[in-house]
C-alpha cells in the first residue's frame, strides 16, 4: 500500500559537537538570476491561481503585519497538504460523479462514465533541448496569461540549473515561441484563436526558437478564416 | 564495559588462542546479529570502540533517513555489511509544490556511483523515498549491481522514465521485488515508452513482488500476462488504471497466492478480455481457489465501477485486513452494505464521499480498526462539508484500539476531539487537517487549542500530531507541556508569535522532525531552540517570519548543521525576509551542488 514506510535499519549517529569537528564553511552564495523565458503569448486577462504547475507562487502573500498571521487570501500553495497526483485523480472523478448523479435523477439506470470525462484536458508540453516531457492540464487555466506563467514556472528550472546549456543560450539571446498541434495534425502559434477554441483543439504543445516557427502565425489565421 | 574486565583466556598450548579481544569481537559479533532494532542498535555502537566496530561490521539494515546527511563513502567505510539501504531524500512539504523542483536533483548520483563499485558488496535490497534518480542512474545500477541483489522500491521517487524500468528489468537476473509507488516519472513520448514488461529475462522469474500503480503510459496487456504467468512466486501484485478488470480477472487466474493486489481501474473496459464480463465472474475471481484465506491487502480501485464493490466482500469478510479506497468515491448508499463485512480490517483509506454516515458505519463494523486515512474528494478550502466532528466522534467510539488516524474535514469541534483522545488512549499518530485555514470550533467559535490539548495530554504515546484550525499560543503550550513522546511535529497556519514556536522547542524533549509553514514565527522563536537542534533530524519552515540575521546566528552557533534557505518565489515578489529555512544535521558539510535558489549559510 502506498505511505508505508519501510523501517529497516538504524541511523547514522552524529559525533557531539566540538570533538575534532571540520572547520565551519560558510560558503555565501548569491542568488543567480533566474532567467525569464520570453513566452510570446497574447497578455490579457485576470491573473488566476494554478494549482497543477510547479513551482507553484502563493497568490499575493500578505507580508505587511508581521505581527498577524496572514489574512487567507487566494488559495494557498500547497493547501490542503494534499498531493498533486491525488488532487488531479479526484478533479476527474468527481466531475464524473456530478455527471452521473444528474443523469441518474433522470433515469434508473446508471450512466457509465465517459473515460477522462470533461474534467480535464492534459497534453504534453516539450521544450527544444529541455531532458523530458511535462503535462499540462489545459483545463486548470481560463487565459493564455495563465498557460503562459504555468510554463515559464515549468521551464524556469532547466534554465536555471544551467545544464541544458543550449536553451540556455537560447533563452538568453534570442525568443522562444510556443507552438500547438491540433486536432488536424497541423502545427499553429499558440495565441491566434480564442482561448476556448484553443483548449478544445489543442492536443500538445511545443516550444522551440522564434527562428523553426517562420510561417506559422499566418498559417493558422487563413485555416480559420475557411472554416468560418 | 572495557576489554579489560574479561577473564584471562586459558593457558596456551603450542598453538595459539586468539588474544582475548578478538574472542571478544566474534562473540560480540554473534550476539549482535539479534539485535536488529534501530536504537538498540544505536546504543550499543556508543558504548565503547570495540562494540562500535562490531556493531557497525555487524550492521545489516542501513538506513541513512536524510540523504545529505552522510556520503556514500562514509557509509561504506562503517557498515560495509549492509544487506538492506534505505536512502530518504526530500523533505515531506515537497510533496505539497512548496519546494521548488531541482532542489537536490543529483544527489543520488555518488550513491549510484558507490553500488556500481562494489562498495556494499552485500547489498540485496535498495529502498528510495522521495529521491530524484535518472534513467542513466538506474542503467548504471543495473549492470553493476551484484547477482545477488533483490529488491529495489521506489517511494514517491521522479526523475526516471520506462527506459531506466527496462534497464533493471533485463539486467537484474534474480530481481525479487520491483516496486513503483506514487512515482511521478516522467512523460514520455508514445512511441518512446519503452516496454519494461517484455524486458525482463525469459523464463521463470524470482519476482515475488511487482508494483506499477503510478505508472502512466499503458503497458501491453500480453506482456503483463506472460511476465505473471512465469512468475510463479509473485506474492504481490500492483497495476496501473489501464489494466481493466477484465484483464484483473486473467492475471488473478495466474496467481492463486496473492496477498497484495492493487486492483488497477476496477471496471470493465474495451479490451478482448472483457468481452461477456459480468458480476458473477468476478464475484468467483475473488472467492475462488482458497483467495478468501491469502488476500490480506487491496488497493487501486483507480476508476471503480461502484456495483463490483460488493465482489470484494468475501475476501474483506475473511482475511482482509488492509484496504485502500481512497482514490473510489464511494457513496454511502455503496459503502453501507459493503463495510458492514469487513469485520477484520485492521488498516482503512477511504474519501470522505462515505460521509460521516459511513464512518458511522465503519465505525460500528470494523472494531480491529488501527491505521485510518479520510482523505478529501475536493482537496479544497471551500468544497463542500462531507465529513465533520460527527464522523471523528463516531470513529473514537467504536474503534478503540485506534493507533493512526489522518483526518481531512472542513470544520470540526474541540469537543470531538476531546472526545477521541479519551476514547482512543493507543493514538500514536494524530492528524487533523481541518482544511479551512485558521477555522475555529464551528459551534463555541473557540480554538481549537482545548482539542488538540486534550490529544497530548491523554494519548501518551502519540509520536506524531499535526495541528490545523486556528490555534493560539496556549495550544503550542499544551503540547510543549504534554507532548513528551512527539518526534513529528507539522504545524500550519497556527500561533500567535514566537513563544508558540518557544513552546514547543524547549518542551518536547525527543522532537525529531519539525515542519512549520505561514506562522508568526520569527527569529526569537527559532533561537529558543538551539539547544536541542543537534537532537533533530530536520527543522522545516516556510512562510514565517524569520530573518537572515536570525538564521546566519543559527549556522554559527550550530556547525554540523547546514543551514539552506530556499527561495520559491519568482523574481518580482521576492521580499527580504527568509521564505524556507530548511535545515538538517550532517556529517559531510555544506553540499556541493546547489541550485541558484538555495543559499547554505
Amino acid at each position: 500500500m502506498a505511505g508505508a514506510d519501510v523501517d529497516v535499519g538504524t541511523e547514522l549517529r552524529l559525533g557531539l559537537p566540538g570533538g575534532g569537528a571540520e572547520a565551519a564553511k560558510t560558503t555565501k552564495r548569491g542568488y543567480e538570476d533566474t532567467i525569464d523565458l520570453k513566452l510570446t503569448l497574447p497578455t490579457g486577462g485576470s491573473m488566476k491561481e494554478d494549482a497543477n504547475s510547479k513551482p507553484e507562487q502563493a497568490a499575493e502573500k500578505a507580508k505587511s503585519d508581521p505581527e498577524k498571521p496572514p489574512a487567507p487570501k487566494a488559495q494557498a500553495v500547497g493547501w490542503p497538504p494534499v498531493r498533486s497526483y491525488r488532487r488531479n485523480a479526484m478533479t476527474v472523478q468527481s466531475v464524473k460523479i456530478k455527471k452521473e448523479e444528474e443523469t441518474e435523477k433522470q433515469q434508473p439506470v446508471a450512466a457509465a462514465a465517459t473515460a477522462g470525462g470533461n474534467g480535464s484536458a492534459f497534453v504534453k508540453v516539450s521544450m527544444d533541448g529541455a531532458p523530458y516531457l511535462r503535462k499540462v492540464d489545459l483545463k486548470m487555466y481560463n487565459t493564455y496569461k495563465d498557460l503562459s506563467i504555468a510554463l515559464q514556472k515549468m521551464f524556469s528550472t532547466f534554465t536555471a540549473t544551467g545544464n541544458e546549456g543550449k536553451m540556455v543560450e537560447a533563452v538568453n539571446g534570442s525568443d522562444v515561441v510556443t507552438t500547438y498541434e491540433d486536432k488536424d495534425g497541423d502545427w499553429m502559434l499558440v495565441g491566434d484563436v480564442p482561448w476556448e477554441m484553443f483548449v478544445a483543439s489543442c492536443k500538445r504543445l511545443r516550444i522551440m526558437k522564434s527562428s523553426e516557427a517562420i510561417g506559422l502565425a499566418p498559417r493558422a489565421k487563413d485555416k480559420y478564416k475557411t472554416k468560418s | 564495559m572495557s576489554e579489560e574486565d574479561e577473564d584471562q583466556a586459558p593457558p596456551k598450548r603450542p598453538r595459539a588462542t586468539p588474544p582475548p579481544d578478538q574472542v571478544l569481537d566474534n562473540v560480540l559479533e554473534t550476539v549482535l546479529q539479534f539485535l536488529a532494532a534501530p536504537r538498540d542498535r544505536s546504543a550499543a555502537s556508543l558504548v565503547c570502540r570495540s562494540w562500535h566496530r562490531a556493531e557497525s561490521a555487524t550492521r545489516v539494515s542501513l538506513a541513512v533517513r536524510n540523504i545529505l546527511a552522510a556520503s556514500p563513502a562514509r557509509a561504506a567505510r562503517r557498515f560495509p555489511n549492509a544487506h538492506h539501504i534505505l536512502l530518504k531524500g526530500r523533505p515531506r512539504f515537497a510533496d505539497f509544490n512548496l519546494l521548488p523542483p531541482g532542489w537536490a536533483g543529483s544527489a543520488f548520483r555518488p550513491w549510484a556511483a558507490a553500488f556500481a563499485s562494489a562498495a556494499f558488496p552485500a547489498l540485496r535490497s535498495l529502498s528510495l523515498k522521495r529521491i530524484t534518480v535518472t534513467d542513466d542512474d538506474l542503467d548504471l545500477l543495473a549492470r553493476s549491481l551484484p547477482p545477488s541483489f533483490r529488491e529495489l522500491s521506489f517511494l514517491l521517487c521522479d526523475g526516471f522514465s520506462s527506459r531506466g524500468l527496462a534497464s533493471i528489468a533485463s539486467h537484474c537476473r534474480g530481481l525479487r521485488v520491483l516496486d513503483v509507488v506514487d512515482c511521478e516519472m516522467n512523460e514520455e513520448e508514445d512511441d518512446e515508452v519503452s516496454d519494461w514488461v517484455a524486458a525482463f529475462p525469459r523464463g521463470h522469474t524470482n519476482l515475488e513482488s511487482l508494483c506499477f500503480d503510478c505508472f502512466t503510459p499503458q503497458v501491453p496487456f500480453a506482456a503483463l500476462e506472460a511476465l505473471v504467468a512465469r512468475s510463479p512466486r509473485l506474492r504481490r501484485l500492483g497495476v496501473n488504471q489501464h489494466v481493466t478488470l477484465g484483464q484483473l480477472r486473467r492475471l488473478m487466474a495466474l496467481t492463486p497466492h496473492l496477498t497484495h493486489l492493487g486492483t488497477g481501474a476496477f471496471r470493465p473496459g474495451d479490451a478482448a478480455e472483457d468481452q461477456g464480463l459480468d458480476l458473477a465472474q468476478i464475484l468467483n475471481a475473488f472467492s475462488s481457489a482458497g483467495r478468501a484465506n491469502t488476500l490480506a491487502s487491496l488497493s487501486g480501485f483507480r476508476d471503480l465501477a461502484p456495483e463490483y464493490l460488493l465482489t470484494i466482500a468475501t475476501v474483506a469478510a475473511a482475511n482482509l485486513t488492509t484496504l485502500d479506497l481512497s482514490y473510489a468515491p464511494v457513496t454511502p448508499d455503496q459503502f453501507l452494505p459493503f463495510i458492514a463485512q469487513c469485520r477484520n480490517l485492521e488498516t482503512l483509506w477511504v474519501l470522505d464521499s462515505v460521509r460521516d454516515e459511513g464512518l458511522e458505519a465503519m465505525a460500528s463494523f470494523c472494531k480491529k480498526l488501527q491505521v485510518l486515512r479520510v482523505l478529501p474528494l475536493d482537496a479544497h478550502e471551500d468544497a463542500d462539508e462531507l465529513v465533520s466532528e460527527v464522523g471523528l466522534a463516531a470513529i473514537s467510539e467504536g474503534c478503540r484500539g485506534l493507533r493512526s488516524i489522518l483526518y481531512f474535514c472542513q470544520r470540526m469541534t474541540n469537543a470531538a476531539v476531546i472526545t477521541m483522545s479519551h476514547n482512543c488512549p493507543e493514538l500514536k499518530v494524530f492528524r487533523l487537517c481541518i482544511m479551512g485555514r485558521l477555522q475555529p470550533d464551528h459551534i463555541t467559535g473557540e480554538p481549537m487549542d482545548e482539542g488538540f490539548g486534550a490529544i497530548v495530554r491523554n494519548c501518551s504515546k502519540l509520536t506524531r500530531l499535526s495541528t490545523s484550525g486556528r490555534l493560539t499560543d496556549r495550544a503550542f503550550e499544551y503540547i510543549g507541556k504534554y507532548g513528551k513522546s512527539v518526534r513529528t511535529l507539522s504545524v500550519a497556519f497556527a500561533g500567535d508569535g514566537d513563544l508558540a514556536l518557544q513552546h514547543l522547542l524547549q518542551g518536547c524533549s525527543k522532537l525529531e522532525k519539525l515542519e512549520i509553514r505561514d506562522c508568526p514565527f520569527g527569529d526569537a522563536g527559532l533561537l529558543s531552540g538551539m539547544h536541542h537542534f543537534y537532537n533533530m533530524r530536520f527543522v522545516w519552515m516556510s512562510g514565517c517570519n524569520l530573518t537572515l540575521q536570525g538564521c546566519k546566528e543559527v549556522a554559527r552557533r550550530l556547525p554540523r548543521m547546514v543551514v539552506e534557505l530556499v527561495n520559491s518565489q519568482p523574481e518580482s515578489e521576492r521580499t527580504d525576509g527568509v521564505d524556507i529555512l530548511y535545515m538538517y544535521r550532517s556529517l559531510e558539510g555544506p553540499r556541493e551542488d546547489v541550485p541558484p535558489f538555495v543559499k547554505i549559510l
